[in-house]
């Protein structure tokens, strides 16, 4: 109909699109695709007779994750890698537990603060980010050590005496999980606790619900999205840690970072390494991709009621 | 004042002495008076009278600086909000938005421990009273303004509350819509007989909906009755420049007898009206509704001259401003009969209005 004739001149934006989008793209290529190609490239190599790999198909490293293989190439199945699994996924969930109950409180009495309070608190939240991992978890080797803060102090009350050491027990990594990942539970809390309309507690002790009721059924649920956020903040990587079973578990008790890092580095064992890695990281993804899967057909559950 | 009261003098609240400061600022100067039962009472006032300072302390919300409040004559004061068999109609009607609307209605009857079966048919019930029974399992987000008010008033409403407590619950909805509501909240007071006590900064409401209204300005009472009264017999400048639309011309007081007064005005004429709070001598000014005014001007009254200067056409009114020597007058006349037009802007006119028309009133 109308058409107007197209002008010579600049292309229009559309083309320009790809180009526009291509740092990000390269940016994905090259942080996530490659690496991660990489390691799943290895993972299905050969072990090399001196550490690293060779280029030689093998399913071999998934299948060391669940079985020892005998001099005459039979299978015999050894749980010592599942225990680890175990350990990681009970220590994951029990430091996102305890981050839940512990932060929940915390958040709440920062949002109830003035707003400079409030501003200086979330701060001093994140505080810890800014100093070095290692200090910070090796900091707790003093304080749970033989001779570290609690230890003496126990001593000095009489108490316990001949205690063992505290550290180098799930124990000590559980602390030092919770201490690392705790301000990440902290800020999705604050964030939904935040969001929460003050009337609607007003509305609650207003129809006769008692200060226990309105949180069990008023301020706890509409902070869900929070909390859940919160959880896989936490959870996700916990299951990756590698500092706190290093400094804390001694090496003694291990999770599966510190197993993965120990196939890269002392047992030389890189395909095994990698093999882990994927299966964490498909492990992960499954868990995401559930927990979204879950979250959309509710929303699509309450927008269709 | 006579404080005309209704038939039932059974008093549901009893405001005693009640203050309210936050820090330094004095939100609520001492205040008393009596809400009686199966009343509609209504606090307005401009935003930051207090008036909602005052809601929120027979709620529980806050707590009184000084003085009590009683409930069917027990002291609260000690009570928690969740203690008190008040509820309240909250402005943004915070309803529960992972709720249903059933379960919005039933929260209060379960705490209150109401068992399952009378609870549902009470739920029903209110579902019932405000037309809404359809949307039993709907989530709030669902609802239009209205529906939530009305859902807002039947969560309010199941737990039979011995005072229903309203925070200006129409101010979010648009204006036709709080025109039905205005009817319906009216209504839905008198089939369940239970107190209302409703805040709002809306005049018009207030006179339409109200048994007695108290008027707050300034943190303090300025004038408690029925609406007729508030608007007919205005205690003070505030109320009546609050209430309705005035003239207001400066007063010079002659003489004063009784509650009567004769001042003389800029008109220059002198007249002799009912008086409150005025002094010989004091500065006054004379209040004068611009419906009491005729145009053109009647026989016996006070008559003066001016020009039109501005015609507003409302349809069943027309207001006009006159300029009568300097003073401009606000006129409202009825267009009663259809060849009734508008004057023009620029005419002259005479105009007059009645002494006992008039207050006048201590500046």
């Amino acid at each position: 109909m109308n058409q107007r004739p197209k002008l010579p001149g600049w292309p229009k934006l559309s083309d320009w699109n790809v180009l526009g989008l291509l740092p990000a793209h390269l940016i994905m290529l090259m942080t996530l695709i490659i690496p991660v190609g990489i390691i799943a490239l290895v993972s299905f190599s050969t072990r090399g007779p001196y550490g690293g790999f060779d280029y030689v198909f093998t399913t071999a490293p998934y299948k060391q994750i669940l079985f020892n293989e005998g001099w005459s190439g039979e299978l015999e199945f050894n749980p010592q890698y599942l225990i680890v699994v175990a350990r990681t996924v009970i220590l994951s969930l029990a430091t996102t537990i305890i981050c839940l109950a512990l932060s929940f409180p915390v958040a709440y009495f920062i949002s109830l603060q003035k707003t400079s309070a409030k501003m200086l608190l979330i701060y001093l939240v994140t505080l810890p980010f800014w100093v070095s991992m290692i200090v910070r978890v090796y900091s707790w080797i003093i304080i749970l050590g033989n001779d570290g803060v609690i230890a003496k102090a126990l001593r000095a009350l009489g108490i316990n005496e001949n205690m063992g050491s505290l550290l180098f027990t799930d124990t000590a990594m559980l602390i030092g999980l919770v201490y690392s990942y705790i301000p990440l539970m902290i800020l999705p809390v604050f964030a939904s606790i935040e969001k929460l309309d003050p009337a609607l507690v007003e509305a609650s002790h207003d129809l006769y619900g008692s200060r226990l009721t309105t949180l069990r059924r008023v301020i706890l649920p509409l902070c869900r999205p929070g909390m859940a956020a919160g959880a896989i903040l936490v959870f996700v990587p916990c299951l990756g840690a590698v500092l706190e079973p290093v400094l804390l578990g001694g090496g003694k008790t291990m999770m599966m970072g510190n197993l993965i890092q120990l196939q890269f580095g002392a047992a030389r064992n890189w395909p095994l390494g990698a093999a882990i890695s994927i299966v964490l990281m498909c492990a992960v993804m499954v868990f995401l991709l559930w927990r979204g899967v879950q979250a959309m057909r509710k929303e699509g559950r309450e927008a269709s009621a | 004042m006579d404080m005309s009261r209704p038939a039932q003098h059974k008093k549901a609240v009893e405001i005693k002495d009640v203050s309210k400061a936050f820090g330094n600022f004095q939100a609520l100067k001492p205040v008393s008076f009596d809400i009686y039962e199966n009343e509609f009472f209504t606090l307005l006032g401009p935003s930051g009278c207090g008036k909602t300072t005052l809601l929120r302390m027979i709620a529980g919300f806050e707590q009184p600086s000084t003085g009590e409040i009683a409930l069917r004559g027990t002291n609260i004061q000690a009570l928690p909000p969740h203690k008190r068999r008040v509820n309240t109609v909250f402005q943004s009607y915070a309803l529960f938005p992972h709720m249903t609307l059933e379960q919005n209605i039933a929260f209060g009857l379960e705490n209150l421990g109401w068992p399952k079966e009378r609870r549902m048919a009470r739920v029903a019930d209110m579902l019932r009273l405000v037309h809404m029974e359809k949307f039993a399992t709907r989530k709030p987000q669902q609802l239009s303004g209205g529906q939530r008010q009305r859902i807002a008033l039947a969560r309010a409403l199941a737990p039979e509350p011995e005072v229903l407590l309203l925070d200006e619950p129409l101010s979010a909805l648009d204006l036709k819509l709080r025109q039905a509501m205005r009817d319906e909240l009216r209504t839905l007071q008198r089939q369940t007989g239970i107190t209302f006590v409703f805040v709002t900064h809306d005049q018009e409401e207030a006179l339409d909906m109200s048994d007695r209204i108290c008027v707050l300005g300034d943190g303090e009472i300025q004038q408690l009755g029925t609406p007729a009264d508030i608007y007919e017999e205005p205690s003070n400048r505030f109320v009546a420049d609050f209430i309705g639309e005035t003239n207001f011309l400066d007063a010079e007081v002659i003489s004063l007898d009784g509650d009567r007064a004769t001042v003389s005005i800029p008109l220059g004429v002198t007249l002799n009206a009912p008086q409150k709070q005025a002094a010989v001598g004091d500065r006054a000014v004379m209040s004068i509704r611009p419906e009491k005014i005729s145009l053109p001007s009647q026989d016996g009254q006070i008559a003066t001259e001016g020009t039109i200067i501005g015609a507003n056409y409302l349809g069943g009114y027309t207001h006009y401003v006159v300029d009568a020597n300097g003073t401009l007058l606000r006129v409202s006349k009825r267009n009663s009969q259809s060849r009734d037009r508008t004057l023009e802007v620029g005419q002259s006119v005479k105009l007059s209005f009645a002494a006992e028309s008039a207050r006048i009133l201590g500046a």
